[in-house]
């Protein structure tokens, strides 16, 4: 495969990724390659012109002021926008070397996984919500599922909390409990991107300290892209970070770096609170 | 710019047999054409079912409607052995008992709407609201039983009374034999009661606080807030109530049936027994012999069908025009 | 603004009519509770063993029971299930999820008219439709009146329930890599369950008291009805058939028709609320 050449994108100086990286460091491949991306609800246009990489098996945050599209972007890499009448996607996403549009998008959200910012558990109990993405799938045999919901409940730091519940309903157990099982749920069927959205926005701090140790723990299982509204919780476990505003990617860069020395001015009055 | 380059994968990227072909199996599990066409029967057998109900009518009732035309609404002879067949008795009984179930019940069940909406604590305001839904519930049939045997024995004692000082009135006098165009609309105006009371009491709830607050700041009353502020806000909700419930009782059949005494005649006064149009339909229906006969009394079904169609049209409307007063609102 | 506003006389204004509405209210609750006491009344007392157990004994003698009428009602509204259930399933999730713009539009519209429909029209109409190419009456065009009958809401209460599924739950399902039809079947559909189950529990009993569309479909019978293909006797025909005539006896026995048929409604409709909260107290924890 073709190693991706960063300054082949169209505005390769918002993307560096690699400014104070020892050069012999073995670089991630990417994982998502955005170029020139576009996005329409009807005629409103949400996203302006996105060229962005996402590397492989890192944490990378976006950030920005409200509306300024970044739901957007992480529902795009799952096609989860395709299920709203009226939108419209332009220009190229690319998952590792291939079109993110010539895959089934069945079959692709099982690889791009989703959580989202509401807890949202299905209305059944704990262990059929994680075994629910297993169920689709009929080459997994049905007793290989128990053992998968136990995994997955584990690295999603549930499994103690709920093993003596599991088949109560999950709508009975605590917001972060719930957002936790989501993550579960979305890792249960070994996804190769976790796409979290504002996962934390409707948590305490406790379950958000929880939430943000568990991403440090599937770190090396999967990609993560993380939407937050909170700069330290970006600070606290982000690779890079991406800021956004009013659809377009203002900066992109190593989290260290964003927070201390931000290139753009944007960036800036953004993390210093003047604005947004 | 140093070191903008990134590496190779390390595994190479499979994307997990993403790209494999999809088997056939997998498309029809996935797909979601064959459950969209299916429930798309479902949807549109109502359209076919409604399209067959009105052909229907139409053509089973083709006879009677050349053979009379317009004059069938208007003519009062229903002679079923000549084979003569006016409707005029029929209408007039289902206009008649209707808009007086509807002069009963408006009043009453606006009333209590009133109550229960604004003055009775919300959960006695819900527990009562439960139990008058109730009567909604109650088949028409069960209304026509209580009619014969509590109603009209109850009216034998009351109407002497009420005719004795009223009964110079034309629609009043006469002879009372029980069964009548007054028991019918009594018992429609029992029935149609639950569906004013609800659907009234719903939109009264609904009305926004901010049409109370300006006129409560002047100091008037309580009732005042009700009547001119309340009431006026939701008058569309209310009309749209009181129009599924004539539609209601324009088309209620057994109840009526069993208490207007079943005379095809035309009278002044509202204690004779009269005749409507569903009750001669179901009790002749089974009887009726020859095609025109027959015919006749599908053209009085279409006639009630295109008659309560429009009233509930009406109402559907002025309470869909609601629902958009709301959101604005 | 003084103290004496309002005026005295507004005052006296407000009170009387509020405790008019007052009235009103007692009123109708009164008429009700008559209605039901009444009917309990003279209903528990004309009830007896052979009731349920016989068919009706010749004209003018006492006993007999109907026994048919129970069979026959019970057998005309399991074909009105299974005629209006489906349909009103799979027309309410097409609403719901499918449908969109001027078809859903017309199908909900033509919906709320067709549960307008007068139910003597229903009648014609099942008659023209079926009992005419036929040539007689049977349990069959009954249980197609009755089942044509249930559509609307059975169609209208799926839409709302599936409608009241939140959207986080379909777009959680397909996330996983559901697809739309897998996430209606396996979450949004068992997600509202119970308000459907209620919702077609309250159309049965709804249409189970409907007598006008079986005069002309079903008609009656004073025994028996084997099978699907003949004329059958049903409760709310024979509440209406004895109520109207001249015999005392009949009188009794339709009181005590009516009580079954109104207390089997009855704990339906308390039956299915039941479910609807369980099911509310499932989905909450
Ligand atoms: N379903 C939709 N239909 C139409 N417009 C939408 C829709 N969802 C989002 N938008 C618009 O698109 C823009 C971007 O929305 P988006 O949800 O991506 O913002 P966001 O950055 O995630 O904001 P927040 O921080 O509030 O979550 C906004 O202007 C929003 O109003
Ligand atoms: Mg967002």
């Amino acid at each position: 495969m073709k190693p991706f050449d960063l300054s082949q994108l169209s505005r390769a100086h918002e993307v560096r990724f690699s400014s104070d990286e020892p050069a012999d460091e073995k670089l991630p491949w990417p994982q998502f390659t955005v170029a020139d991306l576009n996005f329409f609800y009807g005629s409103h246009q949400a996203l302006r012109g996105i060229d962005l990489i996402v590397p492989n098996k890192r944490v990378m945050a976006f950030i920005g002021p409200s509306g300024c599209g970044k739901t957007t972007l992480l529902r795009t890499f799952n096609r989860m926008n395709e299920t709203i009448p009226g939108t419209r996607v332009e220009g190229s996403i690319r998952l590792g070397d291939k079109d993110l549009f010539s895959f089934p998008a069945t079959r692709l959200r099982r690889v791009v996984g989703m959580v989202f910012q509401k807890p949202s558990p299905f209305p059944k109990s704990i262990f059929d919500n994680v075994a629910y993405g297993l169920r689709l799938d009929p080459s997994i045999r049905r007793n290989e599922i128990a053992d998968k919901v136990e995994q997955s409940l584990r690295r999603a730091a549930l499994w103690d909390e709920v093993k003596d519940k599991l088949h109560q309903s999950a709508n009975g157990i605590s917001g972060g409990q719930q957002q936790r099982l989501c993550i579960a749920r979305a890792l249960a069927v070994e996804p190769e991107v976790l796409l979290l959205d504002e996962p934390c926005s409707a948590l305490d701090p406790i379950s958000t300290a929880k939430i943000e140790d568990l991403l440090f723990e599937i770190k090396n299982l999967c990609t993560i892209v993380i939407v937050t509204h909170n700069m330290l919780q970006a600070a606290r476990v982000a690779d890079y970070v991406g800021f956004f505003l009013n659809g377009e990617l203002v900066e992109l860069n190593r989290a260290k770096q964003i927070f201390q020395n931000p290139e753009m001015q944007q960036t800036q009055d953004y993390i210093t609170g003047r604005f947004g | 710019m140093a070191n903008t380059v990134l590496a190779t994968p390390e595994v190479p990227f499979e994307s997990r047999g993403l790209d494999k072909k999809q088997t056939w199996w997998e498309r029809l599990r996935k797909g979601d054409e064959v459950v969209h066409l299916i429930t798309l029967a479902g949807g549109w057998s109502i359209l076919v079912i409604t399209g067959l109900l009105v052909q229907h009518l139409w053509v089973y009732s083709r006879l009677s409607r050349h053979a009379f035309g317009w004059h069938f609404l208007v003519d009062s002879t229903w002679d079923p052995v000549n084979g003569v067949f006016g409707a005029w008795p029929f209408v007039y009984g289902t206009v008649v008992t209707s808009l007086l179930a509807l002069a009963i019940s408006i009043p009453i069940g606006l009333g209590a709407a009133i109550f229960l909406a604004e003055l009775a604590p919300r959960k006695l305001s819900n527990a009562l609201t439960f139990l008058i839904e109730l009567l909604a519930a109650v088949p028409s049939v069960i209304y026509g039983l209580i009619g014969i045997f509590l109603l009209i024995p109850v009216l034998f004692n009351v109407v002497p009374y009420f005719q004795k000082y009223f009964g110079w009135l034309p629609i009043f006098n006469g002879t009372f034999y029980g069964v009548s165009y007054f028991s019918a609309s009594i018992v429609l105006s029992i029935m149609v009661v639950p569906f004013i009371i609800s659907i009234s009491r719903e939109v009264l709830i609904s009305v926004p606080v901010s049409q109370r607050e300006a006129m409560m700041a002047l100091g008037a009353t309580k009732w005042d807030v009700t009547w001119r502020a309340v009431v006026p806000y939701a008058r569309q909700g209310i009309m749209g109530s009181i129009f599924l419930s004539l539609a209601r009782a324009l088309g209620e059949t057994m109840a009526v049936t069993m208490v207007i005494g079943n005379v095809a005649q035309v009278s002044t006064s509202l204690m004779a027994p009269g005749y409507t149009i569903a009750a001669v339909i179901a009790n002749e229906f089974t009887e009726a012999t020859g095609d025109l006969y027959l015919h006749a009394l599908i053209e009085l079904g279409l006639v009630l069908f295109v008659v309560t169609m429009i009233f509930n049209a009406l109402a559907r409307l002025l309470m869909l025009t609601m629902k958009g007063h709301e959101v604005v609102g | 603004m003084s103290a004496s506003y309002p005026p005295l006389s507004r005052k006296i204004i407000n009170v009387a009519m509020l405790a008019l509405t007052g009235l009103c209210t007692l009123l109708v609750l009164a008429v009700l509770l008559t209605i039901l006491g009444y009917l309990l009344w003279k209903g528990a007392s004309s009830l007896n063993i052979a009731f349920f157990t016989k068919i009706p004994a010749p004209v003018g003698q006492s006993g007999g029971g109907v026994e048919n009428a129970i069979v026959g009602t019970l057998k005309l509204l399991a074909l009105a299930s299974a005629i209006g259930v489906p349909i009103g399933l799979l027309g309410g999730i097409y609403l719901s999820e499918f449908a969109g713009g001027w078809s859903a539009f017309t199908i909900r519209y033509t919906t709320d008219l067709l549960n307008g429909v007068p139910s003597v029209v229903m009648g014609i109409f099942v008659y023209t439709l079926v009992v005419l190419p036929m040539h007689h009456f049977s349990t069959m065009a009954g249980g197609i009146a009755l089942g044509i009958m249930m559509i609307p809401i059975a169609l209208r209460s799926t839409e709302d329930f599936l409608r009241a599924v939140p959207r986080s739950l379909r777009e959680g399902g397909l996330a996983l890599g559901a697809s739309k039809s897998e996430t209606i079947f396996t979450i949004v559909i068992p997600a509202a369950i119970y308000g459907i189950i209620t919702g077609i529990m309250l159309d049965i009993a709804r249409v189970a008291g409907e007598t006008a569309p079986l005069l002309f479909t079903a008609f009656g019978n004073l025994y028996d009805s084997p099978g699907w293909m003949q004329p059958t006797a049903s409760l709310p025909v024979v509440i209406y058939n004895y109520a109207i005539s001249p015999y005392d006896v009949w009188h009794q026995q339709a009181w005590a028709a009516g009580f079954v048929l109104l207390s089997g409604l009855l704990v339906i409709s308390v039956v299915s609320r039941m479910v609807l909260a369980r099911g509310k107290k499932l989905s909450h924890g």
